[in-house]
Parts: C-alpha cells; sequence; structure tokens
C-alpha cells in the first residue's frame, strides 16, 4: 500500500488506557450497584460512577490531548492520517449498527407484535383469549395500557422547528470547512459557532418537547411500547447530538488557538461527519417516529 | 532492527504497552486463563450430570454454571484468543510495523480484565450469577432474573466496547499497513478471514449492545420492550439477540478457518488448492450469516413464510463451507503429507468441524428442529464446532507459531500426546450427546430420566479426561516458553508467509521498513 512504512508514527506505552478502563469500570459499576433491578425502585447513590466518569473525563483530556499535542508537532504523516480516518469511519458504522437494533424494534413493534398482539395473522385466539378487545393500532401502549392515557407527538411543531434545525446546522458546519480550507479562520470560527449554538439550540428545544410530553401529555419512558421506542430512540439521539456537539466545541476552541491548517485537519472532518451522522439518524427519526404515525 | 522505542520493565511493561506483540501475549494468556475458568466450571456441570439425580449442585447452581461457562467461553476464551491471534500475525504476515493504533490496541485489551471481573463476581452477589443460560432469552433476563444481572449487562457492554475497537484496530491495520506488493489478493488466507471477521464484529457487537440496553431499561426504567402487556414482545428479545449472535458464530470460526489454511499448506508442502475461492467463500459465509439468525428461533411461533425462508437461507451456507472443506481436502491431495502436532490439530478440526457442520445443517431444516430444539443435539452440535471446531484450530495455530514467538520448538511428543489425548476424549464427551438428544435429553437441566445414564456417564468421563488434558497444554506451552531446541528462522519445511523471513523468536519490532513483496 504506503510505501512510507519506516515513518509511521508509533507510539511509546502509554498510560492512558489503563486509566480509561478504570474509569469504565468504576462508573458502570457505581451506575449498576445504584440501579434498582425492578422497573419502580428508587435508583441510589450514584457516588461511585461520578468518580468514574471524572476518571473517564482526566483520561479524554489527557490522551487527546497527547494526540493533538503529536499531531500539532508534525509527528503524524499521510498513512497514519488515513488509519485515523478508517478508526473514525468505523466507528460511525458501529454507532450506525447500534441504532439500527433500536429501529429494528420500533419496526418489529409497529409492523409485527403490536398487529399480532391485535389478533392479525394467526394470532386470533391470542387477542381474543389474552387480550379481548384490543385493536392493535400504533400508537400504543399496549393492551395493558402501561403508563396509562397518553397523546403521542405530532411531528408538525417542535420536532419540524428540530429538522430544520439540524439541516441547517449540516450547512453551517460544511461552511466552516469551507473557510477552512481556503484558509479564512473567522469564517472556520464563525461556521463552527453557529453550528454548536444550533446544536444546542436542538437539544434546549428536545428538552423542552420532552417535559412537555411528561406534564401535559400523559407520555413517558413507562408509556408502553410507543413511549419506549419514542424517548429510547430520541433520547439516544439526544445524546449523541450531545456528544457531537462537544467535539464540535472542542474544534471551534482548537480553531482559535490556530490548530489546523488547510490540508491537515483530520480532528475537524471527524467531528463534522459525525455531526452529519447525527443529522442523518435524525432523518429516520422524523420520518419514523414522528411522521408516519 | 533498533530498539528506538523505550520499553518499560516489569508490570508497567505489560500496562502501558503499544507493541501487538505484547498486547498479543496478554490476549493469549488472558483466553487461556479464561479457559480454564469456564472449563472448572463445565466440570461443575459434567459432574453434576455423571449420575442421574442431584448430588453436587442445587438447580440454580447448576444453571449459573451453564451460563457462565458459555459466556466466559465465548466472549473470554475463544474470540479473546483470535484478536491475541490477529495481534500478534497480522502485522507480521503483510509486513507492517506495527498495528495501526496502538495505543487504541491497549485499550481493547485491558477492557477485558475489568470487564471478565465484572462478570465473574455477579458470582458471588445476593441472588447469585446470571443463571438464565448465555442467551439470556428475556423474561428470564428481565423480569426473573437476579439483581446481579445489571453487572452482567454492563460486563457485555464492556466486552462490546473491547471487540469493536479491536476490529476496527485490525481492519485499519490491513487496509492502510500492507507493505508495498501485498495486494489484497496476496493476503495470506488468516489476515483474510480476519478482516472479514473484524467486518462483522463492527456490525452486530452494537447489536448486542442494544439488546442487552433494551434489558437494563426493561428491568430498572419500566421500558416495555419485551413486554407483551406494552405492545412489546419477549420475541423481539429473541431476534435482537440472534441477529447479533448468528454472526458471532462466525466470529468464533472464519479466523479458525484463517489459522487451519495457513497450517495445511505447510505440511502437505502444497499451496493452498483454491485460494481465490476461499476469500469469496469466507465473504459468501459472512453475508449469509446476516440474513439466517431466526434459525434458532423455529420452535418460538414463526409465521410459515417465515420457517420456510430461514431453513432455505440456512441450509445455503453449506455451499460455501463446503467449498472450503474441498479445498482443504484437494491441498492434502497427493501432497508430501508430515504430521506434526499443529497438522494433527489442523486434520482433525476438518473432521471434526465437518460433523459439527452436518448436524448443523439437520439443525436448521425447521421441521426437523421442531424435534431437537433446546435438546442435547443442539449442545453436541455447538460444541463440536466451537470446540473441535474454534478451540482446536486455537491450539493448532499455537503449537504452529509458538516457536515464533517464543524461539523455542516445543516438545513433539507430548505435543501429539496432547493431541490423541484431546482428540480421543472430546470425541466421547460429545458424541454421546447426539444420542441423548435424539433421544429427547432436553438442555439445561441438572437431572435426567433414568434411561439417559449410560450416554451421560461416558460424556461425564470424557469431559473430565478432555479438561485435565489441557492442562498438559499448559504444561507444554511454559516449557517451551522457558527453553527447548532452538527454532530456525522459518522453523517448518518451507512454509509460506513474511513472518517466516524474519528470525525466532520475532524481535520486538519488525518490518520497521517494508518488505517488498512480489
Amino acid at each position: 500500500m504506503s510505501t512510507q512504512a519506516g515513518s509511521y508514527y508509533l507510539p511509546t506505552p502509554s498510560h492512558w488506557p489503563i486509566i480509561g478502563s478504570v474509569g469504565l469500570f468504576t462508573t458502570l459499576f457505581g451506575f449498576a450497584s445504584a440501579l434498582p433491578g425492578t422497573p419502580d425502585g428508587p435508583v441510589g447513590n450514584l457516588g461511585v460512577m461520578y468518580v468514574g466518569l471524572a476518571i473517564i473525563a482526566f483520561m479524554l483530556f489527557g490522551w487527546f490531548g497527547q494526540v493533538i499535542g503529536e499531531s500539532e508537532s508534525g509527528k503524524y504523516n499521510a498513512q497514519v492520517d488515513t488509519s485515523f480516518r478508517m478508526g473514525m469511519v468505523w466507528f460511525i458504522f458501529s454507532e450506525v449498527m447500534f441504532f439500527a437494533a433500536f429501529f429494528g424494534a420500533l419496526f418489529y413493534a409497529r409492523q409485527l407484535s403490536v398487529p399480532w398482539l391485535g389478533g392479525a395473522g394467526n394470532n386470533a385466539m391470542t387477542n381474543s383469549l389474552l387480550w379481548k378487545g384490543y385493536a392493535g393500532t400504533w400508537p400504543t401502549n399496549g393492551p395493558g395500557a402501561v403508563g396509562g392515557k397518553f397523546e403521542h407527538m405530532a411531528a408538525f411543531g417542535i420536532p419540524l422547528w428540530n429538522t430544520i434545525i439540524l439541516l441547517t446546522s449540516g450547512l453551517t458546519v460544511t461552511w466552516a470547512h469551507w473557510g477552512l480550507k481556503k484558509e479564512n479562520r473567522g469564517q472556520l470560527i464563525m461556521g463552527l459557532f453557529l453550528t454548536v449554538a444550533l446544536g444546542g439550540l436542538f437539544v434546549s428545544l428536545q428538552a423542552y418537547e420532552y417535559m412537555h410530553a411528561y406534564h401535559e401529555m400523559g407520555l413517558k419512558l413507562t408509556s408502553g411500547i410507543y413511549g419506549t421506542t419514542f424517548f429510547m430512540l430520541t433520547g439516544f439521539h439526544g445524546l449523541h447530538v450531545t456528544i457531537g456537539a462537544i467535539m464540535l466545541l472542542v474544534m471551534l476552541i482548537r480553531s482559535t488557538k490556530g490548530h489546523f491548517t488547510a490540508k491537515n485537519h483530520f480532528a475537524f472532518e471527524a467531528a463534522a461527519w459525525y455531526w452529519h451522522f447525527v443529522d442523518v439518524v435524525w432523518l429516520g427519526l422524523f420520518i419514523f417516529v414522528y411522521w408516519l404515525v | 532492527m533498533s530498539e528506538h522505542h523505550d520499553k518499560p520493565t516489569g508490570i508497567k511493561r505489560w500496562l502501558f504497552t503499544t507493541n501487538h506483540k505484547d498486547i498479543g501475549t496478554l490476549y493469549l494468556w488472558f483466553a487461556f486463563t479464561m479457559f480454564l475458568i469456564g472449563g472448572a466450571m463445565a466440570m461443575v456441570i459434567r459432574a453434576e450430570l455423571l449420575k442421574p439425580g442431584m448430588q453436587v449442585v442445587d438447580p440454580l447452581f447448576f444453571n449459573t454454571m451453564t451460563t457462565m461457562h458459555g459466556l466466559i467461553m465465548v466472549f473470554g476464551a475463544v474470540m479473546p484468543a483470535m484478536v491475541g491471534f490477529a495481534n500478534w500475525l497480522v502485522p507480521m504476515m503483510i509486513g507492517a510495523p506495527d498495528m495501526a493504533l496502538p495505543r487504541m490496541n491497549n485499550w481493547s485489551f485491558w477492557i477485558l480484565p475489568f470487564a471478565a471481573t465484572m462478570l465473574v463476581s455477579t458470582l458471588f452477589m445476593e441472588g447469585g450469577g446470571p443463571a438464565f443460560g448465555w442467551t439470556f432469552y428475556a423474561p428470564l433476563s428481565t423480569t426473573f432474573a437476579p439483581k446481579s444481572t445489571d453487572f452482567f449487562i454492563f460486563a457485555v457492554h464492556l466486552l462490546g466496547f473491547s471487540s469493536i475497537m479491536g476490529a476496527i484496530n485490525i481492519i485499519a491495520t490491513i487496509l492502510n499497513m500492507r507493505a508495498p506488493g501485498m495486494t489484497l489478493m496476496k493476503m495470506p488466507l488468516f489476515v483474510w478471514t480476519w478482516l472479514i471477521t473484524a467486518f462483522l464484529l463492527i456490525a452486530v457487537m452494537p447489536v448486542l449492545a442494544g439488546a442487552v440496553t433494551m434489558m437494563l431499561t426493561d428491568r430498572n426504567f419500566g421500558t416495555s420492550f419485551f413486554n407483551a402487556a406494552g405492545g412489546g414482545d419477549p420475541v423481539l428479545f429473541q431476534h435482537v439477540f440472534w441477529f447479533f449472535g448468528h454472526p458471532e458464530v462466525y466470529i468464533m470460526i472464519l479466523p479458525a478457518f484463517g489459522i487451519v489454511s495457513q497450517i495445511i499448506p505447510t505440511f502437505a508442502r502444497k499451496q493452498l488448492f483454491g485460494y481465490a475461492s476461499m476469500v469469496y467463500a469466507t465473504a459468501a459465509i459472512a453475508f449469509l450469516s446476516f440474513i439466517v439468525w431466526a434459525h434458532h428461533m423455529f420452535t418460538v411461533g414463526m409465521p410459515v413464510a417465515g420457517e420456510l425462508y430461514f431453513t432455505y437461507a440456512t441450509v445455503m451456507i453449506a455451499v460455501p463451507t463446503a467449498v472450503k472443506v474441498f479445498n482443504w481436502t484437494a491441498t492434502m491431495w497427493k501432497g508430501s503429507m508430515t504430521f506434526e502436532t499443529p497438522m494433527l490439530w489442523a486434520v482433525a478440526f476438518v473432521f471434526l468441524f465437518t460433523i459439527g457442520g452436518f448436524t448443523g445443517l439437520m439443525l436448521g431444516v425447521a421441521p426437523a428442529d421442531f424435534q431437537y430444539h433446546d435438546t442435547y443435539f443442539v449442545v453436541a452440535h455447538f460444541h463440536y464446532v466451537l470446540v473441535t471446531g474454534a478451540v482446536f484450530a486455537i491450539i493448532a495455530g499455537v503449537y504452529y507459531w509458538l516457536p515464533k514467538w517464543t524461539g523455542h520448538m516445543y516438545d513433539e511428543k507430548l505435543g501429539k500426546l496432547h493431541f490423541w489425548l484431546s482428540a480421543i476424549s472430546v470425541n466421547v464427551l460429545f458424541f454421546p450427546q447426539h444420542f441423548l438428544g435424539l433421544a429427547g435429553m432436553p438442555r439445561r437441566i441438572p437431572d435426567y430420566a433414568i434411561q439417559f445414564s449410560e450416554f451421560n456417564f461416558m460424556s461425564s468421563i470424557g469431559g473430565f479426561a478432555f479438561g485435565l488434558s489441557q492442562l498438559l497444554f499448559l504444561y507444554i506451552v511454559i516449557k517451551c516458553i522457558r527453553g527447548g531446541e532452538k527454532a530456525t528462522a522459518q522453523v517448518w519445511d518451507n512454509p509460506e508467509g513474511l513472518e517466516w523471513t524474519i528470525p525466532s523468536p520475532a524481535p520486538y519490532h519488525t518490518f520497521e521498513t517494508a518488505p517488498e513483496v512480489k
């Protein structure tokens, strides 16, 4: 493939990974210890989990800091750059598959399990013996009406605005990239700032939507399969928007410090790819979670 | 080969290492440790099943043992062993100085001991460890599971995280780090099988993460994924799980195919027959692995169209798999064969794995599966493909490359003894289980009807013998590390591959200047 294997940067031994492992273990052990293990129990003390999260944050600062330092001092050649790119692409692919599991659950419920509970296919007896009178139509909280009465979320209110916001942010991040490529630092910083701000606006509107759902619509995580799929899909997406916005915020800070050149800015592109990925996931959500109800 | 990278000594060397050979060694020792722990659990199972009636453990603990044995062997032993091989061999086989992302490589490994600790710690928690089988079907794993299940869930998250990072590293290494002239279709077959395996890992480990996350929220936060009253479905769990689970079994067997495809040509002294068809067959198996998952759930009550589709799709896997078996056989055909220890294991692999493949075909046919489902026939089937398949290939690979890793030849006499003890005992262990299953003995039970006594007795005796034989393996490996006849660079009689062009033991850093591949 490449002819410069001799100059491929091989890092010296590093203490960051083991710190990361300790952080992950502490976080998850603390979280598992605090969990009730039943749907209605209270969550216990999360102190240990926060310690673990602090260790992870410390590791991220240290590890990324070291990589940024190595990158800025020119230790990475084009082949290293390609390794990073492949790493990011395949990482995003793994995230796609994670969302696929939850979309799969949604499609399975909507197309198969809910109609079956309503007697579709060869399930007439299931319906008449176990769930008599249940129609099996979407949106539903199931034949047991789990979580009580609720209203479903309409597509053409906040969700439509959020679609416009995210699509716009996809444009602003591309505009920032154009700025970087033609050495226009101001455009880069302004584009990134707008993108992060739009990301923040998106998350705020979603938080408002959640509060509205809980307080005025009776729609909760516990509202049967509709509430489950609605909050788990939009919630994981919101988490990913937050992560993406943090990544872009780091790029914004690095841009103000003079990092990146017109030719060499993999980290920026990685964050931008990630942003486009959460954008595309949102379009799937808008269509299948909000719109086609 | 210059030693210009500093290399700490003692425990720090292993904790902080970014060297693919060190990390490969860590993976292999971790896998072997877990193999012995999981094996000890299998001994508990076989001890209880030695005679009908309850004698050694109580039923809940028996179920905990079957569950943990499966989880530990799959996630702790076989998968890490294969990644250990990939770490040691992929860079050397493609002429790369190291893995593409060495620090992340360290992290992929060092998550594993923490994940294993979390998993094994459940045994000591109130209510006991997971006892719902390694497939952790809802609602056994949600509504009716002990508190320790939440720790089990996070252990699976950690294992998946480690696997995904490891797989990303392997793909980046293979696609980006090959020496000049090492085109894709010149890569050793082991590298090809790992490239495809890594793709499978990245595609399905996140789905497993999704499955356990759904369990987590159903258990703790009142979601209804697997709750029919809320409009969900326990069967959904099985779909999500097996969408991961079926590719997962190929994740464990494809690198084994790769190892065997390296060994057989060496000792047959012929080139691998049908190299290109091996590559395409591997890719075909990987593709099919995504579209056959529900053959694990024929008895769950699927529509007839589903039963038919999953039957036809499943039996199609026999085609590319048969291509491989015929190619290995054709490689040996009229070769100048010798039977050193690695070759013995490899030939046994071809023969015994094929038995597991045939029983897989029987199970893949829905109406037949209605009879065999959840019996010992299934247990026999997947132990033939995983023990005499994956594990035999791992052991074959260890004997094959051990001289390259340690610089010493292993004790050939003891190696052959290890082989014959294992090959005979493993068949005494698993072959009778076919008959038990066909006669109707269910799996995952601590007691059984009296007519199953003889075959269970045979199976247990074989089990103890097979388990003890692996201690001999430990002894042989340690003996080889500590000394023995000096190995040459080539080790074997003119084997193919870049790893045989460098000295034995392989220097700490290899191919810092890329070799030229013609």
